[in-house]
């Protein structure tokens, strides 16, 4: 089984989303980063791009696959998690600390669910 | 509705991550992952289920003829037990399929062909046997377990007498004991690793499965999905059906031309190949100098012109970089030519280089 942590908000595409400092910060599930497998590669916007909520922001590569990231708000990237880029393996081994992007001026959100929503819809996936 | 080798269940218990493939199900990981399973085999032991693989059987007083009219190889100069890599092709010069092809006897041959390729080519080989000649599909029947990696010889050691265990690359012995259970052991592989090929009736997979793996394990053997597999092959250098050849690709694009003896008076193909002349596009290596991943039928440029496309690419874990391989215009195919591929819309720089890109070292 997966962690989900209490005080994150998740999407339906795995993506996890937490209210910081008036910034909505964006990651990955473990559910995420356990299908995908090993990520060997991120591609990030960069700062001061326009977000899009339900469209994708950013390419996660594993050994096997690509998969988009899509943005739970739309809204300006204000910080991007640089680490990332040279080391991706971390999604894999911490995926709610290895946050992809900080956005600023939010406008919209998509339907997020919390924890226990989203452990249900993990089940049914 | 996907079929399942003898070795399903043991997957299950051993935490694959099963995937349809070719038309059986089959693990794509198990818990350590690609990288890890990729590494196991580069530097101890891997164990791959190949049960999917089809293997026909040729007989008869034509055999030889009958191979030489339907693949691209020569198969006259081989002694028993000596296995040997061929295409297969159509009218038009196009691949069939790959495979490769072990001598039993003066009238009895053994090819092992690609699971997703096994209906098409008995087809085919029916369709052009000479009289004289009995092909049988044996797959059903067949399980096939590889064991893979620099280990893989103290491994089979500890299960066979010397003279069981065949010493050249390429060759095999047919009949040997392991535990009571009827194997066939090749020296054969999909890896660039020193490994063998392990083939034994259904009923013993299991058995096998589970006396490999606990023979292996003080070894540091682990169990393997296809995404090794795949990650494995393609560092070496190793062409796959459906990516760096079809039916519309030529063994001679392929850069199989070793496999492929124009000089043998007729096989099915010939006539095209020979009329097209010197190949317009060649398969080569590419690595990737840009960020990102190219994969396959990715479009790549040389400037503005649209020169080719990546047919297989992916992160290779013992380089610890991108590479892929891709079938370009001849004048691109030169080490040290610069490229870009067109991945999902964003331009990412390459280098031709040679597409073997791992090498074991002896």
């Amino acid at each position: 089984m997966s962690m989900i942590p209490e005080n994150l908000r998740y999407t339906k595409t795995h993506e996890w989303v937490k209210e910081e400092d008036g910034l909505s910060v964006v990651g990955l599930t473990d559910f995420a980063q356990s299908e995908l497998g090993d990520i060997v590669f991120v591609n990030l916007p960069e700062v001061g791009d326009e977000v899009v909520a339900g469209e994708s922001f950013a390419d996660v590569e594993s050994v096997k696959a690509v998969a988009e990231v899509i943005s739970p708000v739309s809204g300006v990237v204000a910080e991007i998690n640089e680490e990332l880029m040279d080391k991706p393996e971390m999604i894999n081994e911490a995926p709610y600390d290895a946050w992809f992007i900080r956005i600023s001026d939010v406008t919209d959100t998509e339907n997020l669910l919390d924890a226990a929503e989203y452990s249900d819809f993990c089940e049914e996936e | 509705m996907e079929k399942k080798t003898p070795l399903y269940d043991i997957h299950v218990e051993e935490g694959g991550k099963i995937v349809p493939f070719a038309g059986y199900l089959l693990p794509v990981q198990y818990g350590t992952g690609v990288i890890a399973e990729h590494m196991a085999v580069r530097q101890a032991c891997g164990l791959f289920d190949v049960s999917h693989m089809g293997e026909i059987l040729f007989t008869g007083k034509t055999a030889l003829d009958s191979l030489h009219h339907i693949m691209t190889n020569r198969f006259t100069d081989m002694p028993v037990g000596k296995v040997r890599y061929t295409v297969m092709c159509n009218e038009h010069g196009g691949c069939v399929d790959d495979l490769i092809v072990y001598k039993f006897g003066e009238e009895c041959y053994l090819a092992v062909v690609n699971a997703s390729n096994r209906d098409k080519d008995y087809a085919h080989i029916l369709a052009n046997l000479l009289p004289g000649t009995k092909a049988e599909d044996l797959s059903d029947n067949v399980a096939e377990i590889a064991l893979q990696g620099p280990k893989a010889p103290e491994i089979l050691a500890q299960l066979l007498p010397p003279e069981s265990i065949p010493k050249g690359y390429y060759t095999a012995v047919q009949s040997a004991d392991i535990d009571g259970m009827n194997c066939m052991i090749s020296r054969t592989g999909y890896t660039g690793e020193l490994g063998y090929e392990i083939f034994t009736a259904n009923e013993n997979a299991e058995k096998l499965w589970r006396l490999l793996r606990k023979t292996g394990e003080p070894y540091g053997l682990i169990p393997c999905g296809l995404g090794a597999r795949d990650t494995l092959r393609l560092e070496a250098g190793m062409p796959l059906y459906g990516h760096e050849m079809d039916e519309d690709i030529t063994p001679l694009e392929a850069d199989l031309g070793f496999g492929v003896k124009l000089d043998k008076p007729e096989f099915i193909g010939r006539d095209a190949l020979l009329a097209a002349g010197e190949p317009k596009r060649i398969r080569v290596g590419l690595e990737i100098t840009g960020r990102g991943i190219v994969r396959e039928h990715q479009p790549l440029f040389s400037g503005d012109r649209e020169i080719g496309a990546s047919t297989s690419g992916t992160h290779c874990p013992y380089l610890g970089k991108p590479v892929a391989m891709a079938l370009v215009e001849r004048e691109f195919a030169a080490p040290g030519t610069e490229l870009e591929a067109d991945v999902r819309g964003r331009r990412v720089a390459c280098r031709v280089i040679p597409y073997v890109f791992y090498k074991r070292s002896k």
